[in-house]
């Protein structure tokens, strides 16, 4: 029974967390000026206004490089927003001692103004603002336990093992408990009479000595062991060079988790040859200055974070930064970004991983020749709007299955080996 | 089937069945097995053994390795993205306008540029090998002062002071063809008191200006248009490989030599020369004549076609040359669209070539003087007067501008006594060569690669040439020292656009802003003025001319004869220090590392010598007082009665790739007429030593074991008759009837449903030059092994130029062999990996390391590879390569095989091509690394790929378009428009109805997808 409710207990504990962090996102309630109006229409043209003019700086429920914008007209009169919104500058100039303490909290960033945003558009805006795209809110608040529960649709390989290790003792149990079992009967039975057969039925000695002599168990048993010892030699033979998890201390803390993960700036926005070349390039500090030139330090706080300093340095002195390589492929082998990401539309994260969850990158997949060789197999081809493939897809047209790389040469040597 | 019954041979050990040539020829390998340093095959497994467990222990722990980004990445260079400049490539008038491929900021290969109204996209083997020399560890790192190493500021205060009070200041340069060097010259010539600019070729040309000159009143080059020749004439110019412009001749020459069977026409071409030439090679009509006979050739020449033309003889002693009757007879009947050269030095015999152009009404057509080539401006009579100023102690300041007449002048050894008689002595060379190393100042060059200049190669063409990488060592541009010198703080890439806005600027009206004008020109790399030609007149009396030429040559010359003559690969020996060049074989002797003395077949039989796999004697040539030890090589068409040698050897301070190879035939030269004269007829004895000398040939490496039809050729007139003349149709026996053997076969057949890659090689079309063999050298990363290993048959080229000779019987004694190999029939044909069909390399491999893809290709995997080398001995083209040892960072190596060894050289490998490990197979791999960055480029932009998308590099390089690359399963590309394929299948057995287009071994189908088309010669019949 207690093995049974162990493993039923396992789904029902996650779905009792998801149920829980649903109900928890129906609970969150804003308190919003009511001259704000919350019709759909309203918050769709506030939405686009946001995403073309505000989102670079500002998120509704976290702070950015702006303060969070949700409930500003709770905490704000509506005049006063507008104000601020067309040109801050002007009302900080006059005084205003809020808009004073906003300006320095955020290390007194000026806000460009926008003046060409007329009344409409801006009680549109905190229409967006107040009511718009709540789901965010929930998973911001939600926080890091939330993205677990989230993928929690199987059963996660931790609760496999935990399961696996159970079930082993639970059997290892069940034969002590038989082997008790068994010299119990024997003593009972010793003590009662009995016929001859069954005497020496009860009284015969399994001869333990003479079963770990006999040529079958020697033979079994050295099989086993050197089964074992190949099967061990073997695959660690196969991991040499494999570097899956290598995760080096790098130059610089830099962090996926915050750039791609916590502000979800686009990877081809630093890795610019990711849709162009071979390399996906790490990118030049030049590039990281685009917006470290304002953002100096993590977290809103003062002063110039020592990671952010090393970059300056690497700008001031011309020397480049030395990042190790985290994924080592063998020269002997081509690969080329461009034909996966722009012409096969493949995720980085197919193969890097979660790497916006990652803090310190590491080495996801195996890299193996397998590993390439697997999704060549599995992989159907992005053909559709691709001139190129006019002919491969014609000709393919009567097969039953989706046409794969393998189809097409996919999996033979000069493809990466030349 | 096969009409003709030619002897194919590719050297006399063959043709005369020789025993150590069968014995290796049959042989499985005869490289042979390699030693480690004697140890034995015992010690190698232990060893081995040994470093596979420390192999294994040592790959656990992976070494860390480092990704280092810009700090500002240029906005348009991406990793691993070429770029490509337009520029040009110079030395001395040695011209060819180039597209320069850079990777990361590295230039790693050059091309032809298309757009270039001159070379029009041809290289040549030096062109394409100089992008090596760029990263040249003997390049000069430093400005020198008495052979200290120094500062720029500290040499400039010091020839400044010098120079203004050395008194008169002369400048010696080889032919500059760049307007704004000159304006620099001049303005450096007019800050110290007019010093005089002498300018000289090694190779000189003087012969030709001086003859314009006398005729025409100025000393100019024609421009020469082989294209518009029907018939062209050669007295000893070896115009498609060495003579003034080869890359232009070459391209022209080839459009008369294109043939098709709606268009039989093809010029034709007699050649008179003294050693067989490249040019020779390909002519239809060869007369091997002595170079003491060659004016008189060309006086009877003249004779014949002045007595047809109704104009006056002039007196000439009688010779006996065969063709020659026929040639005038020709050139008569083809006047107006015929073209006569000679490669004579002598001002005499031009004239009267002039004047034969001038009968023949070519004048303005094919030799045009109103357009004039600045290729070759040198005047061997100002430097013969320069050398008699320095012995005499007349000269105070001496300026080497890039030129090293101490090697190659033919008084070098006098200037390098002298030199220290003027009181200020400069050079501008990039390295510390011969000359250099004699002077006070040493003020280095940069490398063309890394300078701006430009160049009027010919009266209204331009080019300009920029730097495609900033400069690797603290040199400065010459032309900045010379302005500097003078003076003038402009920077020389200022001064260049000044000259360009004030002189060039005017004469078009398309762009009225200068920025957009030069932006324009140097995307371009060239600049055509509107046409302009100078008018010319004049006449040269032929008369005295002649009577000066029947003085000086003689029909009956006992003695023997010395003809000087460059090679394609190292030309004039400024760039002999280049590993490539030196081990690319010679076209015609197929021999590397080396030059030597070739004589011809009866000479060596007079002299007891028998030459056999390289094996060969010395032998002692003495001009005059003068005297060198070289080794002999018998050459099949060298003209009796002569010995040839080439220049460009014998350097003493070229580097440590070129030092010490062969010897100088600069030093043999006669320069007793007033001229440079590079045939020595008088005062020539030649005599054959008991040492003993390997020359590394590699003609009968990789042969066919006698396979028969591997050249199928025919003449023009069969041609005419049948378009199928020639070709060899092998029929097999099948169930009562006679099948093409494509038709019977053990394999279900290849399909290749998107693309199907091919080449098509016009035997007709291939002059031999090997700009391929370079090319692919460069392009796919392949090693150079050193004379040693090319000796033991490892030469690692994976396109290789076969050079049959052909005669119309086998010769068995040795009065045959004379006739065999008195003049041969040469044929051309470039041979790598076929990517066979039905491939029997990829059936014995063991280990799958060698298979087809589905494209064509037959695909060779390194990292699979275990070096059993069964695929090379199952291959009947002999194309696959082992490597025998680790080239690459292998101290043995590093001299030669600099590319791969030291850290500078490595910049020059391509990033896209793996350096082969030791133990593996390589071959040809069609330059897959192309194909598939063509095939992503067109999937990015959604589109098919384009014929022209992808190329080679071989056909890329090649001058004259003979190696034609493609998609046979694309309708509309050239290949299949040649191949005349008409049914769109998928099969890889494609139908083939271009009569020319033949494999090689047909017979065994193989079924490649290299196609060959026959060698069509313009004869009036079969005859060898």
């Amino acid at each position: 029974m207690s093995i049974k409710r162990s493993l039923t207990s396992v789904p029902l504990k996650l779905s009792t967390l998801l149920m829980l962090f649903f109900l928890m996102l129906g609970t969150q309630v804003f308190a919003a000026n009511p001259e704000v109006s919350d019709s759909e229409e309203a918050i769709a043209a506030g939405k686009s206004i946001f995403n073309a003019n505000c989102k670079t700086c500002h998120k509704l429920d976290q702070k950015s490089v702006g303060p969070a914008l949700r409930g500003v007209t709770d905490r704000r009169s509506i005049d006063w927003t507008k104000k601020f919104i067309r040109n801050s500058q002007a009302l900080i100039a006059s005084g205003d001692a809020q808009a004073v303490a906003i300006y320095n909290e955020f290390n007194q960033l000026v806000m460009p103004n926008h003046e060409f945003l007329s009344d409409d558009d801006l009680m549109n805006l905190l229409a967006y603002v107040e009511y718009g795209d709540k789901a965010d809110a929930a998973v911001a608040s939600a926080g890091g336990e939330g993205s677990v529960a989230a993928g929690g649709a199987g059963i996660p390989s931790e609760y496999l093992t935990i399961i696996l290790a159970v079930l082993v003792i639970v059997l290892l149990l069940i034969l002590i408990v038989l082997g008790l079992i068994i010299s119990i009967l024997t003593k009972y039975l010793k003590t009662q009479p009995l016929d001859e057969a069954d005497q020496e039925f009860i009284n015969q000695k399994s001869d333990f000595k003479k079963v770990f002599r006999s040529d079958a168990f020697v033979i079994i048993i050295t099989a086993l062991v050197v089964a074992l010892v190949v099967k061990t030699a073997l695959d660690e033979l196969y991991t040499i060079g494999v570097q899956q998890g290598y995760a080096p201390k790098q130059p610089i803390a830099f962090s996926h988790q915050l750039h791609a993960g916590q502000y979800e700036i686009p990877c081809q926005y630093c890795h610019t040859g990711v849709e162009i070349g071979k390399s996906a390039n790490i990118p030049s500090a030049n590039i990281c200055m685009n917006c470290h030139m304002h953002i100096q330090n993590v977290g809103g706080k003062d002063g110039i974070s020592p990671e952010i300093a090393k970059i300056y340095a690497a700008v001031d002195e011309n020397k480049p930064i030395e990042w190790v390589r985290v994924h080592n492929l063998p020269d002997l082998s081509y690969f080329n970004h461009a034909q996966h990401v722009a012409v096969g539309g493949v995720e980085c994260q197919t193969c890097h991983g979660p790497i916006e969850e990652m803090e310190v990158v590491y080495q996801h997949s195996t890299l193996t020749m397998g590993w390439c060789i697997d999704c060549h197999r599995q992989t159907s081809i992005r053909t559709e709007g691709n001139e190129y493939y006019d002919k491969l897809v014609q000709l393919h047209s009567g097969s039953k299955n989706a046409l794969k790389v393998k189809d097409i040469g996919g999996l033979e040597c000069a493809k990466c080996h030349y | 089937m096969k009409e003709n019954k030619k002897t194919y041979w590719k050297g006399l050990e063959e043709l005369t069945n020789d025993e150590s040539f069968v014995r290796n020829a049959e042989r499985e390998f005869p490289e042979g097995p390699s030693n480690l340093d004697g140890s034995s095959r015992r010690d190698f497994l232990k060893v081995m053994g040994f470093s596979l467990a420390a192999a294994s222990l040592a790959a656990c722990e992976a070494p860390v390795r480092k990704a280092i980004p810009y700090v500002n990445k240029p906005v348009d260079i991406n990793p691993s993205i070429p770029n490509y400049y337009a520029s040009t490539f110079a030395s001395g008038g040695d011209y060819a306008s180039i597209v320069v491929k850079t990777r990361e900021g590295r230039p790693i290969k050059i091309d032809g540029n298309e757009l270039s109204p001159i070379t029009k996209g041809g290289t040549n083997a030096i062109v394409e090998a100089s992008v090596l020399s760029l990263y040249d560890k003997q390049r000069l790192s430093d400005p020198y002062i008495n052979g200290e190493k120094s500062e720029w500021a500290a040499l400039d205060a010091e020839v400044k002071s010098k120079l203004a009070s050395a008194g008169s200041v002369k400048v010696i340069t080889n032919t500059i063809i760049s307007p704004s060097t000159e304006k620099a010259l001049a303005e450096f010539s007019a800050a110290f008191g007019g010093a005089e600019v002498i300018t000289y070729d090694p190779v000189s040309s003087y012969g030709i200006t001086k003859a314009a000159e006398m005729t025409y009143g100025s000393a100019i080059l024609p421009t020469y248009d082989f294209s518009k020749a029907t018939v062209i004439v050669s007295f000893g110019a070896d115009f498609l490989g060495t003579w003034i412009s080869p890359i232009e001749f070459a391209k022209q020459y080839v459009q008369g030599r294109k043939i098709t069977k709606e268009k039989p026409v093809m010029s034709r071409h007699f050649q008179f020369e003294s050693n067989l030439s490249l040019t020779g090679a390909n002519a239809d009509y060869r007369t091997p004549i002595k170079p003491s006979q060659s004016g008189l050739a060309i006086l009877a020449l003249y004779n014949a076609v002045a007595k047809q033309a109704g104009a006056t003889t002039v007196s000439a002693p009688a010779v006996e040359v065969e063709y020659l009757e026929k040639a005038a007879k020709e050139l008569w009947a083809n006047r107006g669209k015929s073209i006569v050269v000679s490669g004579s030095n002598d001002p005499n015999v031009q004239v009267v070539i002039n004047a034969i152009n001038d009968l023949l009404e070519n004048n303005g057509v094919t030799v045009d003087f109103s357009r004039p080539s600045h290729f070759r401006k040198g005047d061997d009579a100002k430097m013969n007067q320069f050398v008699t100023d320095l012995k005499g102690g007349r000269v105070g300041a001496v300026v080497f501008f890039n030129c090293n007449p101490v090697y190659d002048y033919v008084k070098g050894a006098e200037i390098a006594e002298s030199i220290s008689k003027a009181k200020v002595s400069i050079a501008t060379n990039g390295t510390m060569d011969e000359t250099a190393s004699l002077v006070q100042y040493v003020a280095p060059d940069h490398h063309y690669l890394e300078s701006w200049n430009d160049f009027n190669p010919r009266k209204g063409e331009y080019s300009l040439s920029q730097p495609t990488i900033s400069p690797l060592f603290n040199t400065r541009q010459a032309q900045e020292s010379f302005l500097v010198w003078a003076g003038i703080s402009t920077n020389y890439y200022d001064y260049l656009q000044e000259n360009w806005r004030s002189s060039l600027m005017g004469t078009q009206s398309e762009i009225s802003n200068f920025q957009e004008f030069w932006d324009r020109s140097l995307f371009n790399g060239v600049y055509s003025t509107p046409s302009t030609s100078s008018a010319i007149s004049g006449n040269a009396d032929v008369a005295v001319a002649a009577s000066a030429v029947a003085k000086s040559y003689k029909a009956d010359n006992a003695g023997v004869e010395l003809a000087v003559y460059t090679k394609v690969g190292i030309g004039n020996g400024s760039h002999s220090n280049n590993p490539w060049l030196q081990e690319m074989s010679d076209p015609i002797s197929k021999a590397t590392w080396d030059n030597y003395l070739t004589v011809s077949q009866k000479w060596a039989n007079e002299h007891g010598l028998k030459m056999v796999e390289g094996a060969t004697r010395k032998a002692k040539i003495t001009v005059g007082d003068k005297s060198l030890i070289v080794p002999v090589l018998v050459q099949p068409g060298q003209a009796q009665g002569t010995v040839g040698l080439a220049l460009g050897y014998g350097r003493s301070k070229a580097g440590r790739v070129a030092n010490g190879l062969g010897v100088n035939a600069y030093d043999l030269l006669d320069s007793s007429k007033g001229f440079v004269n590079f045939d020595v007829t008088e005062g020539v004895s030649v005599e054959l030593l008991t040492d003993t000398y390997k020359i590394a040939q590699t003609q009968t490496h990789h042969t066919y074991m006698g396979r028969e039809f591997v050249i199928q050729e025919a003449t023009l007139a069969d041609y005419k008759q049948d378009a199928s003349a020639g070709r060899y149709k092998p029929q097999i026996y099948k169930e009562g009837e006679f099948v093409k053997p494509s038709k019977i076969s053990l394999w279900k057949g290849h399909q290749y449903s998107q693309h199907h890659w091919g080449l098509a090689i016009d035997m007709n079309s291939c002059i031999g030059c090997g700009a391929c063999t370079v090319a692919c050298q460069v392009e796919n990363n392949v090693s150079v092994v050193g004379k040693q290993e090319v000796l033991n048959r490892r030469e690692m080229a994976w396109i290789r130029i076969d050079r049959y000779y052909s005669s119309p019987e086998g010769a068995s004694s040795n009065k045959e062999l004379e006739q065999a190999a008195d003049n041969p029939e040469v044929t051309f044909q470039p041979m790598m990996c076929q990517h066979c069909n039905n491939a029997p390399c990829e059936t014995v491999c063991p280990v799958a390391a060698t298979t087809h893809s589905s494209e064509g290709l037959n695909q060779m995997t390194y990292n699979r590879c275990i070096g059993t080398r069964y695929c090379a001995n199952n291959c009947p083209y002999k194309v696959r390569r082992f490597n025998w040892f680790k080239y690459h960072d292998n101290k043995d190596f590093a001299a030669v095989n600099v590319a791969q060894n030291d850290d500078l050289g490595k910049m020059v490998l391509n990033p896209d091509v793996t350096v082969r490990a030791r133990g593996v197979i390589e071959k040809c791999s069609m330059c897959v690394q192309r194909i598939q960055s063509g095939k992503l480029t067109a999937k990015k932009e959604g589109r098919k790929v384009q014929d022209g998308d992808i190329n080679t590099a071989c056909a890329t390089a090649c001058p004259t378009d003979a190696i034609v690359f493609g998609d046979m399963n694309d309708p509309n590309s050239k290949i299949t428009q040649m191949l005349k394929i008409q049914e769109d299948t998928i099969s890889a057995v494609k139908e083939v109805n271009e009569e020319r287009a033949y494999h090689v071994l047909e017979e065994i189908n193989v079924s490649p997808n290299v196609w060959y088309f026959t060698k069509i010669r313009n004869k009036d019949k079969s005859e060898a």
